[in-house]
């Protein structure tokens, strides 16, 4: 018995079945979409300057393994993910990790308040459409892009994600 | 009595799964709640809605009356990707925003069909969009609907394969 319906009666509704397939079919498709597009490929360059006029070339940053996030400061679950992103750059910076903040906001006065608020402790540099359109639309905050030392990238993250599953992919990608 | 029994059980375990599991619930839930906070999308009223498939159809449909489209997010990713037709009139959640939405809209019909969207991040989260409506609802516009999309525009338009223009 299921919530007190005979199992008879769930093992007769093929109606049962088909519904399952067709929801489980759509959402496995619109699942798919932004995780398609740069998985394990080589991770487009941009060269920017950061938020304390710092030149930021990601090709520079090869051999370590990067997570590039794209953010804006009217986004709340963007701010959700950053104290934990400072975290991880204490804890796993020494270990090769290299957290990299791309905002998205249309101004940077506001981009670096909130880099002063939060005290971030990695670079921040100014997005714009091409470096979005480069990785492959940046159309929904947030959104993360793991990168290997190699410069492939090996996961992109999109929305609110399980901070703790991202955790558990980088590490194993991380100098002993 | 005992078939009738199964299949009346069979179609109520279906009607059930079918509730529990497609997207509307999820919808219905998130609009017009009690306790949204002011200002969030969650403070739009259900009537309001519409669904993407919904817009789509009504782009393409030759002979519907075209609504006045407007993008109230950021000017930065309507530049990336935007719906075609639709203009951009500034971040709701920005009192310069609600100006420039003001000025486009104030010598308008108040019955002129208005479609606001964003998709900057996730409804529950948008910060745009809750205001946007509010001003519209305020100046006197009485046919104004919300897109609803789900998760942000990338992946609730985008992505499902509906026409996107680059540009500012």
């Amino acid at each position: 018995m299921i919530m007190g319906i005979p199992q008879a009666a769930l093992r007769s509704s093929t109606l049962v079945r088909l519904l399952l397939f067709l929801w489980l079919g759509v959402h496995a498709a619109s699942a798919s979409f932004a995780a398609t597009s740069l998985l394990h490929k080589a991770a487009p360059e941009f060269v920017r300057t950061d938020l304390n006029h710092r030149r930021l070339d990601l090709r520079a940053y090869r051999g370590k393994v990067v997570l590039l996030n794209f953010w804006a400061t009217w986004c709340a679950p963007c701010q959700l993910e950053m104290p934990r992103f400072v975290a991880w750059q204490n804890q796993y910076g020494p270990h090769g990790l290299q957290i990299i903040g791309v905002s998205m906001d249309d101004d940077s006065a506001a981009a670096s308040s909130l880099v002063k608020k939060l005290k971030l402790n990695y670079p921040v540099v100014m997005g714009n459409e091409k470096l979005g359109q480069l990785y492959g639309g940046v159309m929904g905050l947030p959104i993360t892009f793991l990168i290997d030392s190699q410069g492939k990238v090996q996961a992109q993250y999109q929305g609110e994600t399980d901070l703790n599953s991202i955790e558990e992919q980088f590490k194993p990608l991380l100098r002993p | 009595m005992k078939t009738r029994l199964t299949w009346l059980s069979g179609t109520i375990v279906a009607v059930l799964v079918f509730v529990l599991l497609s997207p509307y619930p999820r919808v219905q839930a998130q609009f017009g709640g009690i306790g949204a906070p002011p200002g969030s999308a969650l403070t739009i009223p259900q009537a309001q809605l519409l669904m993407p498939e919904a817009l789509q159809k009504l782009l393409i449909t030759a002979s519907a009356e075209k609504p006045l489209i407007l993008q109230v997010g950021s000017h930065m990713m309507y530049a990336e990707g935007h719906i075609p037709g639709s203009e951009y009139v500034g971040q709701g959640s920005q009192p310069a925003g609600l100006q420039q939405l003001q000025n486009r809209v104030n010598s308008l019909p108040r019955k002129k069909s208005i479609v606001l969207y964003c998709g900057c991040c996730p409804w529950n989260r948008c910060p745009n969009l809750g205001p946007a409506f509010a001003k519209l609802h305020d100046m006197g516009f009485t046919n104004v609907k919300v897109l609803y999309l789900a998760d942000n525009f990338g992946t609730d338009w985008a992505n499902k394969g509906y026409p996107v223009e680059q540009g500012r």
